[in-house]
């Protein structure tokens, strides 16, 4: 489990439009890693570009190589549903199937991939459920609809649901952004859980979060509209926050300018 | 604890093999139908026997190589595909159809003459009388449904409460479901029968144009009530707010701010019943008789209309009818084509959609 | 309650509506403003007196009368229809549900029954939704998810126009050029499925059942189609995405998240389809072989449904046929009525429940 992502000149476009350019990190296993800036500078479209999501939009490409474990994940040889199966997606707004109840949310995944057998899918699902702390909150009630559960409930949901397929890596797009403080303590309680057996990349645009929740972070930012997102910098997060080694890193982390 | 297998790598068919494997399925079916005459043999059957060999052998190679998942992912989109050229023949052969029959008879003579006189072994004649017909029905019936139906609508959205408003809304949607036949049968039983004779000076039953615009007012009146209903619901609250607030009356908040406002809805939907009413044949059948020579009464005596006209030609036995006939549907089709065009550009542009 | 006029105006002094911006909002029903002033004048003569006979009542009498106008038509409509069916449903000699033939003006012996044609009916339409929605769901899901945007939105556009055609054009083509096909269709089905009693008969062919339902069912494919690409593009994006970054295959992904979502939508878009189908006449009065043999034998030439049945016969028929012709029309009203009141009653639901989850 846990895998080392490497991105070397990683260059993501919409069509013409260069959205990022030249990324280059390499994130630890078993780390959470933030990605911060202003809005629009393209830690999005980065995170998308490591499991492949970004393509799905027509016109959309990478360049560059991105590597897990020294696999490159955009070979031509490669299929891109196994690297989406090892890269898990957590999103901004929770999105459980709205059709489908708790379990089936939770197996959804495991069913693709052509696990049938119900007490190997019964104990899948309690698995994941209890590794999202939800277990206890919905175990008596697994065939009701996911979408009647709370926001933060349903954010855990598909947490669950993404860690039932047992990814290397979870990438988790703003994660708390639609929650309340409540919810989105408890799911950086869970994060910090998580980090022990996942590799975790986090997009966010809460400063403070990004600080209490991950190992390292990386700052991205654009130098004016129209510009593609560049990295600026990338270190340790106490570093980061306390004695950042660039100028725009530090306007941004004291509030000057984003 | 599941296992699930980790690599990234996977084998992949090469992308000439779909090629392949339709050539291939091509060339068996040909071979074994359209030459070995399996089954009956002929052209068509060829073609549908291998589009499934390929769906078959894609499915079973694909299954192979790359694995259930991929090769049924591939199957699905093949089989889409399939089905939309599937659908393809009979709707282009339509307007084929349509265009390359309906010429035949797009002379000045057939827009420039009725029928009169005309029999069915006469290659002349045209559909005059018969557009007139059709404009004339339809035209009364606009001018009797669109006030109707605005001032219903605007009653049930502006001032209707209670039951009365229930009443009328509910017995609105049950009238969109009418059989276009049901309302031709009752305009017939009631007006042209029983209402018409009473009044007219022989007695006889009323077919006439106007008893075919009474049949399409009975259809298209619910239509556009419900339309401008949902138009009128569009516009914003607020809007009706800030005018009540500056003191303008009711009736002329509706008239002056709501209704320009769901003006161009209601132009579309109205648009739209009429292009729909100017194809039914059913109902003006029934009741306007149809009539070969030109009549441009409306009230009194037989009158024809576009579809009648298509109908009663296309039952003539003869070589000259069916032409006549398909002219007069080219023209029909490039009247509600036209309406129906202008319509949706015009929904298109509305700020309220 | 009529918002207050300018104290001392007459209609024609009111500020001119061009100059009017609609600004902020208040309640939902114009403010009733009470004049408190105690020095004793005439709160009448500050506000202005309520009119009796100016425009807005005038104007709302113009619309209520037009609703309540609407509203007697259409009951008036309905008494009248079941007014002439019933003395011909009295004077009918056989049960009108189970007797097959047409002879209401017989004027000893009226009888008349709506098997064949209530059969012929349903039988039609049933086929053609078969040969019909399986195609309108490839047809919509390839639109809204596999087709470039530009091509899905012209040949969107097309489909969409195509419904509009009127009927008479399909029969027309029905009888002029599809019936040669289905003619070597059917002798082709006979030949080698003829033990299936659908396919019993051997010719000669002509106008069938089977002719019927297939023009019925290029009639409803378009509509079918544009409702159910309307209801496939509303799937949510996230839903979509969920299921790739799950690592689904394109299909599975429509599977997992485009169909489940879209069952209701697409339910309803069927019966829309299946109403129209019912209520279609001409078509089916040029293609159907219009006798009224109750039979499940599709290429045979046979077949009739109730609206076909009416265009066929209103013509010679006296009093009593008309009544008969009616009273089947009201079958055949309650049939689209039931059909298209749950079509409805689905799209109401799912809105709520789709607003709920949301």
């Amino acid at each position: 489990m846990a895998k080392r992502i490497e991105a070397v000149g990683v260059t993501a476009y919409y069509g013409q439009f260069k959205a990022i350019e030249n990324i280059t990190m390499t994130i630890e296993p078993r780390s959470v890693t933030a990605l911060i800036g202003p809005s629009g500078c393209g830690k999005s479209t980065f995170l998308r570009s490591v499991n492949r999501m970004h393509e799905v939009l027509p016109g959309a490409r990478v360049e560059g190589r991105l590597t897990m474990d020294g696999q490159d994940i955009y070979d031509r040889a490669v299929d891109v549903t196994a690297v989406r199966r090892s890269i898990g997606m957590v999103f901004q707004r929770p999105n459980p199937f709205p059709t489908m109840s708790i379990y089936d949310n939770v197996v959804a995944g495991l069913r693709l991939n052509g696990l049938r057998k119900k007490s190997s899918l019964d104990d899948a699902c309690e698995k994941a459920l209890k590794n999202a702390n939800l277990w206890d909150e919905v175990k008596n009630r697994l065939n009701k609809p996911g979408a009647g559960l709370s926001g933060g409930q349903q954010q855990r949901l598909c947490i669950a649901r993404t860690i039932a397929v047992e990814p290397q890596v979870v990438l988790m797009d703003e994660p708390c952004s639609a929650l309340d403080p409540i919810s989105t303590g408890a799911i950086e309680d869970l994060i910090f859980e998580l980090k022990n057996d996942y590799t975790i990349i986090i997009v966010t645009h809460n400063m403070q979060q990004a600080a209490r929740v991950s190992d390292r972070t990386a700052f991205f930012s654009i130098s004016q509209t129209g510009d593609p997102g560049r990295l600026i910098e990338y270190d340790i997060t106490s570093k980061i926050f306390t004695n950042p080694g660039e100028k725009r890193t530090e306007d941004y982390i004291t509030g000057r300018f984003g | 604890m599941t296992a699930l297998p980790v690599t990234l790598r996977a084998r992949r068919l090469p992308g000439f093999a779909p090629w392949a494997i339709a050539a291939g399925a091509v060339a068996v079916a040909y071979a074994a139908v359209y030459i070995g005459g399996l089954m009956g043999g002929g052209g068509f059957l060829a073609l549908v026997a291998a589009v499934l060999l390929y769906l078959v052998g894609l499915g079973v190679i694909a299954t192979r190589v790359e694995g259930s998942r991929a090769a049924r992912n591939r199957i699905a989109t093949s089989l889409i595909y399939s089905v939309v050229a599937l659908a393809l023949w009979p709707l282009v052969s339509v307007v084929w159809t349509l265009v390359q029959k309906g010429t035949s008879r797009l002379d000045a003579d057939f827009f420039g003459h009725s029928n009169a006189g005309i029999t069915a072994f006469d290659a002349n004649g045209g559909a005059y009388h018969a557009i007139i017909g059709t404009l004339e029905q339809v035209g009364i019936a606009t001018l009797i449904t669109v006030p109707l139906g605005i001032l219903a609508a605007v009653y049930i959205v502006e001032y209707g409460r209670g039951r009365l408003a229930t009443a009328i809304r509910f017995f609105v949607d049950v009238m969109t479901g009418i059989p276009s036949i049901v309302a031709g049968l009752f305009v017939l039983a009631f007006w042209v029968y029983v209402v018409y004779p009473l009044y007219s000076p022989d007695g006889k039953p009323g077919y006439s144009g106007f008893a075919a615009s009474l049949a399409l007012s009975v259809l298209m009146l619910p239509t556009i009530t419900r339309s401008c209903e949902e138009m009128l619901r569009l516009v914003p609250t607020a809007l009706r707010e800030g005018s009540y607030a500056l003191g303008i009356a009711k009736w002329k908040t509706i008239v002056r701010i709501v209704l320009p406002t769901a003006l161009p809805g209601i132009v579309t939907g109205v648009m739209l019943a009429v292009a729909r009413a100017a194809g039914e044949t059913a109902p003006v059948l029934l009741v306007a008789g149809g009539f070969d020579s030109i009549n441009t009464d409306p009230f009194i005596g037989n009158q024809s209309s576009l579809s009648i006209y298509i109908y009663q030609q296309a039952g003539l036995g003869s070589q000259f009818g069916p032409p006549r006939a398909w002219t007069a549907a080219l023209t029909l089709v490039a009247l509600v084509l036209s309406l129906t065009i202008v319509a949706k550009l015009l929904a298109r542009r509305s700020k309220l959609k | 309650m009529n918002p207050p006029t300018l104290p001392g105006s007459t209609q024609s002094a009111e500020p001119p509506d061009e100059t009017v911006r609609p600004s902020g909002s208040a309640g939902g029903v114009p403010p009733r403003i009470v004049n408190h002033r105690a020095n004793g004048r005439d709160t009448n003569v500050i506000l202005g007196r309520r009119r009796r006979f100016g425009a807005e009542p005038v104007f709302r009498w113009l619309t209520t009368g037009s609703g309540l106008a609407v509203l007697l038509i259409i009951v008036a409509i309905g008494f009248f229809l079941v007014a002439k069916a019933i003395p011909a449903l009295r004077a009918n000699d056989a049960n009108f549900f189970t007797y097959a033939d047409w002879f209401p003006d017989d004027t000893e012996n009226p009888r008349f029954g709506i098997r064949a044609v209530a059969l012929g009916t349903v039988l039609t339409s049933f086929i053609a939704l078969l040969v019909a929605v399986p195609i309108a769901l490839g047809i919509a899901l390839c639109l809204s998810h596999y087709a470039p945007k530009r091509v899905a939105s012209t040949f969107g556009f097309v489909i969409d126009l195509l419904a509009a055609v009127p009927s008479i054009v399909f029969g027309l083509w029905g009888r002029d050029y599809f019936i040669d096909p289905v003619k070597s269709l059917s002798a082709w089905l006979h030949t080698y499925f003829g033990w299936i009693p659908l396919f019993g008969s051997d010719g000669p062919y002509g106008k069938s059942i089977l002719l019927g339902s297939l023009v019925l069912a290029i009639m409803i494919l378009p509509i079918v189609t544009s409702l159910s690409r309307e209801v496939f593009r509303q799937t949510p994006t996230m839903n979509e995405e969920a299921a790739l970054a799950l690592g689904a295959t394109k299909w599975e992904m429509i599977r997992t998240a485009v169909l489940p979502y879209g069952r209701p939508g697409i339910l309803a878009s069927v019966m829309l389809g299946l109403g129209r189908a019912l209520g279609e006449t001409i078509a089916l009065a040029m293609t159907l072989g219009a006798n009224y043999l109750v039979t499940f034998d599709i290429v045979g030439n046979s077949g009739n449904s109730i609206a076909a049945n009416i265009a066929n016969r209103f013509g010679e028929a006296g009093d009593l046929g008309r009544g008969a012709l009616i009273a089947s029309g009201l079958v055949l009203f309650a049939i689209t009525l039931v059909v298209n009141v749950s079509a409805r009653i689905i799209i109401y639901r799912r809105r709520e429940f789709r607003e709920a989850a949301v």
